[in-house]
């Protein structure tokens, strides 16, 4: 009930904010104070987190970065908040951030009942579980009357009731608030069970004491497609964030990278030709309100998605997340983007 | 007469004799503190035998097995542990991550070429506190008036800059150790004053202050700490026009002084009604028109009284402080905790490490904050201590 309540508030709240967000021009605002206001977490592994100089680091913080070299063709012009979980939607509705890239899950109620937009999503992940191999479990199935280790306030933690309840299975939470407690919890053998997203097992694994004496389990309960999002009624700052990930994917097709980028405006293709600006008809830049080159300036700010990817969270950080769904659809993944012409 | 007159009474005292064997010493310390009786003797064993395997435990993990130097998580990790270098089942303090992450600690994302600006604050700060915490120390007026006055002032534009050339550092890069202390500071000096006009107001005579006292600390003091973060996180830009933001350390600074000046209020409100009646009675007698009377006869004596309360008000503020994570600001306590999410630095004994660290450090200010309070105690003990 309480929920509902927040829900038709937070409802009534977004009305009030649609009459506003309709005339918005979310571009003209950001060319206007010179900076992109990008909305993160405050900190997760390899999605966004203080580096050693305490800049922000992460696959979101690049979509961050991409951003601001797309509109002004200089990355540093972005600005971050770090917002926590129940902070974020307000951010964003309140237009105190113009961008959110902040590993949120695009579902129907906060594409249409909270007034946002997602669309290209930049990271398919699913919730999983963790076991100890000495369980000698090998599917969730057999879970039964298990101690599931949880954070509490999530998707998570719905999602776990919601799939043991399908089965018909019986199990036992034990929820903790803070990330770091539910890891203490586990590696102590509080629990049986260490269920979040997939990509959050990849780097809890790295603070366990024994890595290798736990598996992940290959059931995928929860569809979590992540991707950006933005206010609802400002279609081109829409189109802009959208773009942006097509860039990213486009280049990776091309083999387009941050090393190569220069010499490939000389490709006798003229797709790639084209993508970059290069081709003397190329609309590309006009078309969104930006520079012709804009794509250029986000792949020599940030790489191709490939390499966003890798070094963030893939084979190239401690992470060593592995493509699966994220690879690109020529390789067997889902990742594909629209063509640039 | 020359006889010589004999006397029972000595002429001099005798000089004081040893105590008898076994009432003083070690041994008899020991016997009557620890070994009194069987239930002693077993209670101290039980005990012994508690901190002989705890300690050298804590020790060997807290310094001997630690690991002081590094630069990234592989020497914090061990062999089984993807690219860690230590052996297997180790299991250490990695205080080489508290070493590489420090400066980010005191001063959150803070740039770095500017973060001469902080330190020169921080230097000033202990510059112009320490003479006025030591009694001897003359110009005490003018120390307070540079401490409480000119630093705030010449503080901000220092930290904000914007101004005299200084680049403009907007607050959502400060954080750590910074933070915490600039809001504890200013928590501190503002609620104290407000607290006094809060206390007096609600014990006023008259109808509209003290309406007006008690519905504010009431009310402030009803509502928990978090839940005014969170509404002023949250709730405000909501009802703000489009675009017009309140910067969030400022919300934060705002609630937090308000907050600690709602329970200062009520700490001197007790003071204030410790003093009997006969004082106020007297300061009347003599003339004193109210200001006098309460400047200088009831506000001495009932602050003197409420010392230990108004510290321990204090230093449940410096702890509140690391609340302020729950609106994306980073206290030190925050900025530790986000650390944790950084994958170079991911390992078993990192989170601990950090905990430890920060643990530490409000131990520190805590502890010297309390043994301070017992100093001006003692000090202004005019003997009515029981």
């Amino acid at each position: 009930m309480a929920k509902k309540i927040v829900t038709a508030l937070l409802g009534a709240a977004v009305l009030g904010m649609g009459a506003q967000a309709a005339q918005a021009d979310t571009l003209s605002d950001v060319k206007a104070k010179g900076f992109v206001q990008c909305g993160v977490n405050s900190s997760l592994a390899g999605f966004a987190a203080p580096d050693a100089q305490g800049n922000y680091a992460g696959f979101d913080v690049d979509y961050c970065k991409a951003i601001a070299a797309a509109v002004f063709g200089d990355a540093t012009k972005v600005k971050y908040t770090p917002t926590t979980a129940k902070e974020r939607f307000p951010a964003l509705q309140s237009g105190e951030v113009d961008v959110l890239a902040r590993n949120t899950t695009w579902t129907i109620n906060r594409d249409t009942a909270l007034g946002f937009n997602f669309r290209p999503v930049n990271y398919y992940d699913g919730q999983g579980f963790m076991v100890r191999k000495s369980l000698n479990v090998k599917s969730a199935l057999e879970l039964s009357g298990a101690a599931v280790c949880v954070q509490t306030g999530t998707t998570t933690e719905l999602n776990l009731a919601d799939y043991f309840k399908a089965n018909n299975l019986q199990y036992n939470p034990v929820v903790f608030e803070k990330i770091e407690e539910v890891n203490a919890a586990y590696d102590a053998g509080r629990c049986d069970v260490y269920t979040t997203d997939q990509s959050g097992l990849y780097a809890i694994r790295l603070t366990l004491a024994a890595p290798d004496d736990h598996m992940v389990l290959p059931e995928i309960i929860s569809k979590e497609p992540l991707a950006p999002a933005v206010r609802q009624g400002d279609d081109k700052w829409f189109d802009i964030v959208s773009w942006v990930h097509y860039a990213l994917i486009n280049a990776e097709e091309f083999g387009v990278t941050q090393a190569n980028v220069e010499e490939m405006k000389n490709s006798p293709n003229p797709d790639i030709k084209r993508f970059l600006g290069a081709e003397a008809d190329s609309t590309i830049g006009a078309d969104l309100g930006l520079d012709n080159e804009w794509a250029v300036n986000v792949i020599k700010a940030v790489g191709n998605y490939g390499e966003v990817f890798d070094r963030n969270i893939g084979a190239g950080s401690p992470l060593k997340i592995e493509r699966g769904l994220n690879a690109l659809w020529t390789k067997g993944g889902i990742q594909y983007a629209p063509p640039i012409r | 007469m020359a006889s010589t007159q004999t006397s029972y009474v000595r002429t001099q005292m005798i000089a004081a004799e040893p105590p008898p064997p076994g009432v003083t010493g070690v041994a008899h310390w020991l016997k009557t503190n620890l070994f009194a009786t069987t239930k002693d003797t077993i209670l101290t064993v039980i005990a012994l035998l508690l901190l002989a395997w705890y300690v050298p435990q804590m020790l060997n993990w807290l310094f001997f097995d630690a690991q002081w130097t590094g630069t990234d998580r592989t020497f914090c990790a061990t062999v089984v542990q993807s690219g860690g270098s230590q052996p297997e089942g180790w299991s250490g303090a990695c205080w080489a991550f508290i070493g590489s992450r420090f400066d980010q600690f005191i001063f959150g994302r803070y740039p770095i070429d500017e973060r001469w600006r902080p330190t020169l604050v921080g230097i000033s700060f202990v510059a112009l506190l320490v003479p006025l915490l030591i009694p001897k120390v003359p110009y005490k007026g003018w120390n307070a008036i540079l401490l409480f006055a000119v630093l705030p002032i010449v503080s901000f534009f220092l930290l904000v800059g914007g101004v005299f050339g200084l680049r403009h550092v907007e607050t959502s890069l400060w954080g750590g150790l910074m933070v915490t202390l600039i809001l504890s500071f200013v928590g501190m000096a503002v609620s104290f004053p407000l607290g006094i006009l809060l206390a007096l107001g609600r014990r006023s005579p008259m109808p509209v202050i003290k309406t007006l006292c008690v519905t504010f600390i009431e009310i402030v003091r009803g509502v928990p700490l978090i839940t005014v973060l969170f509404m002023a996180s949250v709730m405000l830009p909501l009802f703000m026009p489009q675009g017009v933001t309140v910067d969030r350390f400022l919300r934060a600074l705002i609630g937090f002084s308000i907050f600690a000046s709602a329970y200062m209020a009520e700490v001197i409100r007790g003071g204030l009604q410790a003093i009997p009646k006969g004082q106020y009675e007297g300061a009347d007698s003599l003339g004193f028109s109210y200001w006098q009377k309460t400047g200088l006869i009831v506000l001495p004596q009932a602050i003197k009284i409420v010392i230990p309360g108004i510290v321990n008000t204090f230093i449940g503020m410096f702890k509140d402080t690391s609340l302020v994570s729950i609106i994306g600001m980073f206290d030190l306590l925050g900025i530790i905790r986000q650390n944790f999410a950084d994958v170079s630095w991911a390992s078993p004994v990192t989170p601990l490490t950090g905990l430890i660290f920060a643990g530490f450090v409000f131990w520190i200010f805590c502890f010297g904050m309390s043994r301070y309070s017992m100093f001006v105690e003692r000090r202004l003990d005019t003997g009515h201590k029981r």
